[in-house]
């Protein structure tokens, strides 16, 4: 029954967007909302390893630069259309993603963080070597006439509505399921829960695995968004960061947390990008990150649960 | 286009390399290796050294090695406050593997970016009379801009090394990464104890940043390049052994040093980390693990 209302809200995002898209508002709303919706994916992606199976991955940019480059490689090898883009760089993600799962048969905790970020690190030289793609000088795209919706920055925008609401949905069914109770149960004691005969390692394969495939999905579109990419700009830090932050000031433990804080946090960004300066608003994600870890662990929506539970 | 020079030339330089980059990894030693607190943020701290070194060289004509010694303090200061704040906000309530790590990785981000809108995104370097000079050992040249960080990296190894096996307070370092308990019983506070640890690791830090500055130019961004580098050398050398941190340290330096001399700078990056995944995965105790 909930489950029916969820899609049904799901259906009606996607129908919002859509109306959204035939506006024809400032086209800058298209622009800033396709990031704030890559926000919402990215960190509903990375929240369904670091939030529920509790894993800390520092890779995100490896996930979503290897989304990017995968469809600049299939744009350069068969000018591929859009779908297969989005659908072929998830799914590399997600192969890289398996991988990652077998690491944390050694590597818990710390270890395995900073075995992510070094996995972003080699990924980055390695493209930055490979001259097929761009290499470090970066990969110029010349966009097609947009084929719907008048144009691409309104194209994009629709698209990224409709994989956010996937995301989301699936990082709901996720939860609710019984793979959410058996990651929450490996979160709070590995051993405990492999004890109790919960299969942990099947368990974590599929959480990293879905969650590269996510960020890979939220990756592929970028080249047609920016016409231009380069290993730095795909591989920023920032994502990184963000990927981390929105989840934590949102909270960690449901599918709702990490999409309070992209929408926050990204508009919040956007906004001062324009206003301000894009290094300020650098500055101020990470103040807020530490605050938040400080101060409010369970972030909005658990000091939310606070209020009402008094 | 291979010669046997170049071959030699390589590794001396990787040595050196070496010394410096022990430097840089004896803070994450003491505070990783030892306190088991995930101090990514070490290389930020190294960093912020480094700027430190060149403000009062630019504007005091000051030598960067001698900056870095007189600004151990505020560094030992600050390292305090903010193991001070970890110990608050996480480790009290026993919090701290999964946040305290995000809250490292916060910090880093935001001395990272204060520094960049301070300063700008362009490379910043020294100048001593010592930098640009270099001897001649038939063939092998050896750079000073090289040695002197190598030689302060050598002796800040024996000098931490020294104070942990002979020091009282040293010995507590030690006692405190064994058995809190134990050290309780004997009379000492362990949170004290860790405090006064994590402070050296970031004085540290302010040294290794000034030999970081005196070796190559510096952007804010330098920072990320050696989180690789510092945990694949502490991990390496055996969490928390100060001898394995030097003999890690140089033998990633002449790994990186090969690989910039054969194969292209570009790919020295992805040996510190390459190493790292390797050690990782194969001997995750380290070459000298306890």
């Amino acid at each position: 029954m909930r489950t029916w209302a969820a899609l049904l809200i799901g259906v009606a995002v996607m129908g919002g967007g859509i109306l959204l898209a035939n506006l024809r508002v400032n086209p800058y709303v298209y622009f800033a909302g396709y990031v704030v919706l890559q926000y919402v994916v990215i960190a509903t992606a990375w929240n369904i390893l670091g939030g529920y199976a509790g894993y800390v991955n520092f890779g995100t940019p490896a996930f979503f630069a290897l989304g990017a480059y995968t469809a600049i490689f299939l744009i350069e090898a068969f000018t591929a259309p859009l779908p297969v883009l989005i659908l072929a760089g998830g799914l590399v993600s997600a192969l890289l993603g398996l991988g990652i799962g077998y690491l944390t048969l050694r590597l818990r905790g710390v270890f395995f963080s900073i075995a992510t970020f070094a996995l972003a690190v080699v990924l980055q030289t390695l493209i930055i070597n490979w001259e097929y793609v761009g290499g470090a000088k970066g990969f110029t795209l010349i966009r097609p006439s947009a084929p719907y919706f008048g144009s691409w920055g309104v194209l994009l925008f629709t698209v990224m509505v409709g994989l956010a609401v996937v995301a989301v949905l699936a990082a709901r069914m996720i939860e609710r399921s019984w793979i959410g109770r058996g990651l929450s149960a490996l979160r709070d004691n590995e051993e405990a829960a492999e004890c109790m005969g919960v299969p942990t390692l099947r368990l974590k394969l599929f959480a990293t695995t879905v969650s590269g495939f996510f960020l890979g999905v939220a990756g592929a579109p970028f080249p047609y968004y920016v016409t231009y990419v380069e290993p730095s700009s795909a591989f920023n830090l920032d994502y990184a960061v963000n990927a981390l932050a929105m989840p934590m000031i949102g909270g960690t433990t449901t599918w709702i947390g990490p999409v309070i804080g992209a929408v926050l946090l990204g508009t919040a960004q956007q906004v001062a990008t324009v206003t301000i300066s894009s290094e300020l608003n650098l500055l101020i994600v990470g103040v807020v990150l530490v605050l938040f870890v400080v101060l409010a662990p369970e972030g909005i929506t658990g000091l939310a649960r606070r209020l009402m539970g008094r | 286009m291979f010669s046997w020079d170049l071959l030699a030339n390589a590794v001396v330089a990787g040595i050196l390399l070496g010394g410096f980059y022990a430097a840089v990894s004896l803070g994450v030693s003491l505070t990783f290796g030892l306190l088991d607190v995930v101090n990514i943020a070490h290389p930020a701290f190294v960093i912020l050294g480094a700027y430190a070194a060149y403000v009062m060289n630019s504007s005091f004509g000051l030598d960067p090695i001698l900056t870095g010694v007189l600004f151990t303090p505020p560094f030992y200061v600050v390292g305090a406050a903010v193991y001070r704040i970890y110990y608050g906000s996480f480790e009290r309530r026993g919090e701290e593997s999964l946040r305290g790590l995000v809250f490292f990785f916060g910090l880093l981000f935001i001395i990272e970016v204060s520094l960049s809108l301070k300063y700008g995104v362009d490379y910043r370097l020294v100048e001593a009379a010592y930098i640009g000079k270099s001897i001649d050992f038939g063939g092998v040249g050896i750079a000073f801009r090289l040695l002197v960080p190598f030689l302060v990296g050598v002796g800040m190894t024996l000098a931490l090394s020294l104070f942990l096996s002979r020091t009282f307070y040293g010995r507590a370092i030690m006692g405190v990464s064994q058995d809190r308990l134990a050290l309780r019983l004997m009379g000492a506070n362990p949170v004290r104890i860790k405090t006064i640890a994590f402070g050296i690791g970031i004085a540290a830090a302010s040294l290794s940043g000034a030999l970081l500055i005196t070796i190559a130019p510096v952007v804010p961004s330098t920072d990320r390049d050696y989180i690789g580098r510092v945990f694949a050398i502490t991990v390496l050398g055996g969490l928390g052994s100060i001898g394995g941190t030097l003999v890690a340290a140089i033998i990633l330096g002449v790994a990186e040093s090969l690989m910039a001399t054969f194969f292209g700078p570009s790919w020295s990056h992805a040996v510190s980390f390459g190493l790292l995944l390797l050690a990782l995965a194969v001997r995750p105790a380290g070459l000298f693990g306890r």
